[in-house]
This record gives structure tokens, C-alpha cells and sequence, in this order.
């Protein structure tokens, strides 16, 4: 069995859920191209942040040959879309956020915390305590 | 205190609606008195603007939480500014009683 992934570090989620083509090519109705957030995040760090592979993957929390084999695997998919006319999503991966939601274990909202000198974070919903920040946000197709 | 939910339906047997700004319907439910009230929304069919207009909404009734399935960069961004709290249920098909339920649960 593989060793399970690392979770990588996101600050946001994109802003979109993806692209789709102008003019669409006819014909076979091309299945999306599904870009994971990682994949996203390192797209965002190298090309639009311009910073190099090294600072994106300790800004990332992975190693630097792990942030070149997602980053390696965003521009495939980029260059598929492109070249065959595909739609892409966003969506998914082993990513965590670390904008300011938090997660309940229990009954599985998301929520934020305004009050950032209160340091006892209780789900809002169901009361419980059982919260945390860095959980896996694991996106399932819907 | 005052909580803003999105439903898609006018009875405490609908379920959340998934979206904030173009919600069918907001229902403020008082956790003091008990008391919901539905609120159809107006901006349903907007075509921009939904979500700012419906956080006018809600922050007029004086709510302090809101409980949807999705909220966007922007209206996050005025929620935090307001100090209104949001709470992200990603199970749709959640009855507006079930989260009441939770929500009063001490």
C-alpha cells in the first residue's frame, strides 16, 4: 500500500470553481480536466507569485521534489485542457486551508472564530469541542 | 441572539439552501424567544450584487451568526468586517428543524 499524502498547506481556496471553453470544439463531449487545489495553490505560487519552487514548497509545507512533481502535474492538465478544448474544475486533493475556518469532527461544518482571544473553540452548531483547524478538507465529486 | 439560515423552502421541513446570496428563503430564528420567521428573499433572481444585498438583509435584522452551505470570497470578507459569524453545514440535505435543533442544544 502507498504511504498515505502529506497534506499540503493552502491559504485559500480559488476564487472559482474552474474554466470552460469559448466555443467549445463539437463533437465528443470532453470530460473536465480536474485540477486539485494543490495543484492550484502551486500553479499560484510559481506563476503568479513568481516565487521559486524552493519558498513555494516551504510555503506549502511539502518538500521541494514533491512541489515539483504537483507542479509538473498542474501544467499537464493545464496544457490537456487546453490543447483538447477541455473544461477544468477545481477541485479536491489533500490539501488543508489555513484561512481562518475551523472544522467540527462531529457534526462535520465549517465555521470561523471571530473572537481570536477566546482560545476554546466550540462548534457553534452541536456544541461540541471536538474542532480543529488543520483538518483534511477532502472534496468529494458531487 | 439572532441566527440568519438559508432555506429553500418557506417551512421548518426545508432544507438548507446550499447557496447564501441567492437563497430562497432566510429564516431568523430568535434563540431566546423560539420564535422563526421566513424571510423570501429578494435578491433570488439578481444578477449581481446578491450577496451584498443579502447581507443587508440579514445584518438588519440584527442577526450575529449565519448558517449556509457556501459563502463567497466577497461576502466573507463583509461578514468579518461585521463581526457576524458563519457556519458552513456541507450536508444539504439538512432540515431547517434539524439545525434549530442543534443550534438551541445548550
Amino acid at each position: 500500500m502507498a504511504r498515505p499524502k502529506k497534506l499540503r498547506k493552502i491559504t485559500n481556496p480559488p476564487k472559482i470553481k474552474g474554466f470552460s471553453p469559448i466555443r467549445p470544439f463539437q463533437g465528443n463531449g470532453s470530460s473536465p480536466v480536474l485540477l486539485d487545489y494543490d495543484e492550484f495553490e502551486a500553479l499560484r505560487l510559481s506563476d503568479y507569485e513568481l516565487k521559486s519552487q524552493s519558498e513555494a514548497a516551504v510555503e506549502m509545507g511539502i518538500s521541494r521534489p514533491t512541489f515539483a512533481r504537483i507542479y509538473e502535474s498542474a501544467r499537464r492538465k493545464v496544457g490537456k485542457s487546453f490543447v483538447e478544448g477541455s473544461p477544468i474544475l477545481f477541485q479536491g486533493g489533500p490539501v488543508y486551508f489555513t484561512s481562518e475556518w475551523y472544522s467540527c469532527k462531529d457534526c462535520g461544518c465549517w465555521f470561523n472564530h471571530l473572537n481570536k482571544e477566546d482560545p476554546v473553540i466550540v462548534c457553534p452548531l452541536c456544541r461540541s469541542a471536538n474542532t480543529g483547524q488543520s483538518e483534511a478538507i477532502e472534496e468529494t465529486n458531487k | 441572539m439572532k441566527i440568519a439560515i438559508t432555506s429553500t423552502g418557506n417551512s421548518p421541513d426545508a432544507t438548507l439552501d446550499s447557496r447564501f446570496g441567492r437563497c430562497s428563503y432566510f429564516v431568523i430564528y430568535d434563540t431566546e424567544s423560539g420564535s422563526t420567521e421566513f424571510i423570501p428573499n429578494p435578491n433570488k433572481q439578481a444578477m449581481e450584487g446578491a450577496g451584498p444585498a443579502s447581507i443587508q438583509l440579514v445584518a438588519s435584522k440584527g442577526v450575529e451568526k449565519v448558517v449556509s452551505g457556501e459563502f463567497g470570497a466577497k461576502v466573507k470578507a463583509i461578514f468579518d468586517s461585521l463581526k457576524i459569524q458563519l457556519i458552513i453545514v456541507n450536508d444539504g440535505t439538512m432540515t431547517i428543524n434539524k439545525i434549530i435543533e442543534m443550534i438551541s442544544k445548550k
